[in-house]
């Protein structure tokens, strides 16, 4: 198993090492929306992949949970400049999600209940850089902080740990997201600060 | 959940840097369902990462403003029109 708590793995890097360009640490967990909170009842709820071929893999609540859970600490960055250090998750490997799903896409475009997504390179949510997150701090994920499940992709700007998570679509040509077609940057690596279109 | 949102006008700012008019008190139509109504009755959540106004019928998004350093951003993709009221 490669991801097993990365914050305890070998020494803790201290605090600064830790702040990418421009950011700075916050204790609190901010809630950033960019419209109503959806009410998604668990008997309602599914995950979907969409392959760039038409097939579409399905998991209902009781599927998803019943799949292999790690339990990742990482540290979260969004693009409004706040860091907070070792968040604590639940969830579900992306490796897991996409094991059995043939594909020769290069792209994901993650999209949600109540209208939000966000795209990123296929690459990224691969080898053990992204969750599907249903527990936070040893809690149920909020709705506010996009519970019942949200991406956790957090080697990029938080705008792309979409909330309320639906399902990811596999594509072969780049499909531009929420905030990536309103001057947000397309990529969005905090620790080279890309931020806006063009940085 | 009714304090999620904000108020209308708190578009007049980042519109009022874009542009010459007062575009708060033009009246919009919603791409989605048609509602017609004054920019000032959109709920706008943000401000960060973005200001997105939303129809107050249907909930769509009908307009958002993006302000970066040295630029804004505005995408009007969820407008049909905007009538501004503009002396003879
Ligand atoms: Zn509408």
């Amino acid at each position: 198993m490669g991801i097993i708590s990365r914050g305890f793995q070998g020494r803790r890097r201290d605090a600064g090492d830790r702040l990418p360009p421009g950011q700075y640490l916050v204790d609190d967990f901010p809630v950033l929306s960019a419209g109503p909170t959806p009410r998604v009842p668990l008997d309602r709820w599914e995950f979907a992949v969409d392959t760039e071929a038409g097939q579409t893999h399905r998991w209902s609540w009781a599927e998803f949970l019943a799949l292999p859970q790690e339990t990742p600490t990482v540290d979260i960055h969004c693009v409004t400049k706040w860091t907070k250090l070792d968040t604590t998750w639940q969830g579900v490997s992306l490796d897991v999600l996409l094991e059995d799903v043939e594909t020769a896409a290069d792209y994901a475009l993650i999209y949600s209940y109540g209208g939000y997504t966000t795209n990123l390179p296929l690459e990224d949510l691969l080898d053990g850089q992204a969750w599907i997150a249903h527990r936070f701090d040893g809690e149920e994920l909020e709705p506010r902080h996009g519970g019942p499940a949200r991406l956790i992709v957090p080697h990029l700007y938080f705008w792309k740990s979409a909330k309320w998570v639906r399902g990811i679509r596999l594509l072969n040509e780049d499909y531009p997201g929420f905030w990536e077609t309103a001057g947000y940057n397309n990529y969005g690596d905090p620790w080279r600060e890309q931020r806006y279109e063009g940085d | 959940m009714t304090a999620e949102h904000l108020d209308g006008n708190a578009l007049a700012g980042p519109l009022g840097e874009i542009f010459a008019v007062d575009v708060t008190s033009a009246t919009g139509r919603c791409a989605h369902c048609g509602l017609t109504g004054p920019v000032a009755s959109l709920l706008v959540y943000g401000p960060d990462p973005g200001l997105v106004g939303r129809c107050p019928g249907c909930e769509e998004v009908v307009l958002r403003v993006v302000r970066g350093p040295g630029a804004a951003w505005l995408d009007l993709r969820g407008t049909v029109s905007l009538r501004v009221n503009l002396p003879d």
